[in-house]
């Protein structure tokens, strides 16, 4: 708040302060960090380059990142979706049902983006059509789809999918270093990227989320976007759910439980605010590759996997607390500076 | 602020605010007891002394963490730490008593609150002086405690055989045939209830959860109070951590994982509000109560034990629902109230 008053009230120090702002922004931070991870990474731990360590590494950021897309603009409006880890798990269950009654891979896979779309739309007919609290509401639904997962196919598993599949999405272009599942990243990101950052429909979502009634008020529709966005989510959710059983190769109701925090986790870290109207998809991205290569690196070290939970959560702390300290001492010395001029 | 009670007293009585909220918690009591009705009549074994001992004992520590995280929640916040602050309390206590098998079980209850009012408070720090988002706090801490544990605790566990026997028989081990576990979440539960409801920080932090700003402006000693908060919640999840090794026995450092969830679950089902200000602490118990009954009661109907979950979700949501609807109508009546004014 205070920040874009004092922008609006010293309009020649804008360009400035923007590219100020800019280099010491958390984007750039985490930019940073993730490129210096990187390199150390690969420098200092065996294999950690290696195009088989690569493909492993973009398999497990594959989750993470789908579903990343669409929660980085849900949160950017100010708003959350716990839900899509069991959404996930539910498209995971459904798709080993249906292909036990015997229907065609070609049918369940676009069948299964529908019924994770399905799950969005009842998300956002609760939150923008009742006005329910969205923390509430994706919480009921976490546990109400996680539950409907395990109705549909209890504590079973479904594993003979087609090897073209299973392969397809483990595999890698042409046998060479890129892996399959790359290209779809790539594309999804770039979409989502255009759509965020220059268009009109991603402006008017840092418009809902720095004000929804203001929104309102200059001819956004605020429960409109925000319903669309929960449907998006939910379908990436229900690919993600196909993808993710198809690499495993094990359709399971228990499929990618607790990766909500993960995600929610990762946008944070990228910057995004929890109070919406703020952040940016870069930061998100770097945010994911940080944590999965952070991951990888250590369990390569055989250094476990949940010791790194502390390293996680502090990221996560600091990419807000960080902020908020440099903008306190800031304050402080403009305000010093003021009093000075004053003087 | 003295002034007020004088010219509130009247409508207050008459205000549609407290009666609706009434049948908040109400339509809770009549869903357990149609519940608990229904299954019975199937099936009176449901209501006999044993399976009403387990379902309290199966309550005791959800509902001593449902009282701490209504605290949190009604003051506008959240904390979703506590799965893993029960986690590294049950482990820290548990490690303590097998390597000092004489110690009392008091000391172990003190530990144990301790090790959780130092989570709460690390919680409660980062909330109000490094101004992050309690979400994002307690979503960060749920990773660093955990990750604490583990890297302490490695894959390996401790075991009922390594616990001294009076640990674990407190779990069993009963005060007028009241288990000890039922009778230490009856006091926190109530103890809970009574602040809020009698004391001045319980109302304080209801203030706090209707308006932050006006409750800083009022006066209110908003940092001690949400501090307050926090160790509650933290030594409170510290407890049932100590709950969760007597009576379980084996400890590892997944031990809570994931009790987030149903923690808020329950005190959502109980009718607190995540946007703070209104609910009851024993509502939020009652909430604890109600999904524990659920659980059970299927096993005795014999329904598919995978429907539990499915059912905890749809009551979430229908607990919102309803909250939605009391808030309209209330809103609707205050506007027709200050219309004839």
């Amino acid at each position: 708040m205070s920040d874009t008053l004092t922008k609006s009230a010293t309009p020649t120090r804008t360009g400035k302060g923007n590219l100020r702002s800019k280099l010491t922004g958390w984007d750039t931070i985490i930019g940073v960090l993730t490129v210096l991870v990187l390199i150390i990474a690969s420098f200092a731990v065996d294999n950690f380059g290696t195009s088989r360590n690569f493909t492993f590494m973009v398999l497990d950021l594959l989750p993470i990142i789908l579903i990343a897309l669409p929660m980085t603009m849900i949160i950017v409006t100010g708003e959350i979706d716990l839900s899509v880890a069991s959404t996930l798990g539910l498209t995971s269950s459904m798709m080993g049902w249906l292909w036990n009654q015997g229907l065609s891979i070609e049918t369940i896979i676009p069948l299964c983006v529908v019924i994770g779309a399905v799950c969005g739309v009842v998300n956002g007919f609760l939150i923008t059509g009742l006005g329910l609290p969205s923390l509430a509401v994706t919480i009921g639904t976490l546990a109400l789809y996680r539950g409907l997962a395990f109705v549909v196919l209890g504590d079973g598993a479904v594993a003979d999918f087609p090897w073209n599949y299973t392969g397809w999405v483990t595999g890698t272009l042409g046998g060479g270093a890129v892996p399959n599942v790359l290209i779809l990243i790539v594309v999804l990101a770039l979409i989502f990227g255009i759509v965020q950052h220059a268009t009109p429909f991603g402006r008017s979502l840092y418009a809902i989320g720095a004000n929804a009634q203001a929104a309102h008020f200059s001819g956004i529709r605020v429960a409109r976007t925000k319903f669309w966005l929960y449907v998006v989510s939910g379908a990436i959710a229900g690919l993600v759910g196909v993808l993710w059983t198809l690499r495993y190769s094990s359709a399971r109701a228990d499929n990618g439980s607790g990766l909500e925090l993960a995600v929610v986790a990762a946008v944070l870290l990228g910057g995004v605010s929890i109070f919406g109207g703020k952040g940016s998809l870069p930061g998100v991205l770097a945010g994911v590759v940080l944590l999965t290569a952070l991951q990888n690196a250590l369990r390569l070290e055989d250094v476990s996997g949940q010791a790194l939970n502390i390293v996680t959560g502090s990221l996560l702390v600091l990419s807000v607390l960080l902020p908020n300290i440099t903008t306190a001492v800031r304050g402080n010395w403009h305000r010093r500076r003021l009093r000075q001029a004053a003087r | 602020m003295t002034a007020a009670p004088t010219t509130l007293n009247r409508p207050a009585r008459k205000n549609p605010t407290k009666n609706l909220l009434k049948t908040r918690e109400l339509g809770i009591v009549l869903a357990l007891a149609l519940l608990i009705a229904y299954t019975a009549i199937d099936n009176s074994r449901f209501l006999s002394g044993q399976s009403i001992r387990d379902n309290l004992l199966n309550t005791a520590i959800l509902a001593v963490m449902a009282t701490g995280q209504a605290i949190v929640v009604i003051t506008r916040n959240i904390d979703l730490s506590v799965g893993s602050v029960l986690g590294i309390s049950a482990f820290t206590v548990a490690t303590m008593m097998s390597s000092n098998p004489g110690l009392p079980m008091i000391v172990a209850i003190l530990v144990g609150l301790a090790v959780g009012a130092v989570a709460g408070l690390v919680n409660g720090v980062l909330v109000r002086f490094g101004k992050v988002p309690a979400l994002v706090v307690t979503l960060g801490t749920l990773y660093i405690y955990r990750g604490i544990t583990y890297s302490w605790a490695g894959g390996s566990q401790v075991n009922a055989d390594e616990l001294p026997r009076h640990f674990l028989t407190f779990a069993n081990d009963s005060l007028l045939g009241i288990p000890w576990l039922v009778l230490i979440a009856l006091v926190v539960v109530g103890a809970g209830s009574l602040m809020m409801r009698n004391y001045k920080v319980g109302r304080e932090l209801y203030a706090m959860g209707s308006s932050p700003a006006a409750a800083e402006l009022a006066g209110i000693k908003v940092a001690r109070n949400l501090l307050t908060a926090f160790v509650l919640s933290g030594a409170l999840a510290g407890l049932a951590g100590v709950l969760y090794a007597a009576r379980f026995g084996t400890v590892d450092a997944a031990a809570g994982s994931g009790y987030e969830l149903n923690v808020v679950a329950a005190v959502v089902v109980g009718g607190v509000a995540v946007f703070g200000g209104s609910g009851t602490v024993w509502g939020a118990a009652l909430g604890a109560l109600l999904l524990t009954v659920i659980g059970s009661a299927l096993a005795v109907l014999d329904i598919n034990q995978f429907w539990q979950q499915a059912i905890v979700g749809a009551l979430i949501i229908l607990a919102i629902c309803a909250d939605r609807l009391v808030a309209v109508r209330i809103a609707r009546s205050l506007r027709k109230r200050d219309a004839h004014v």
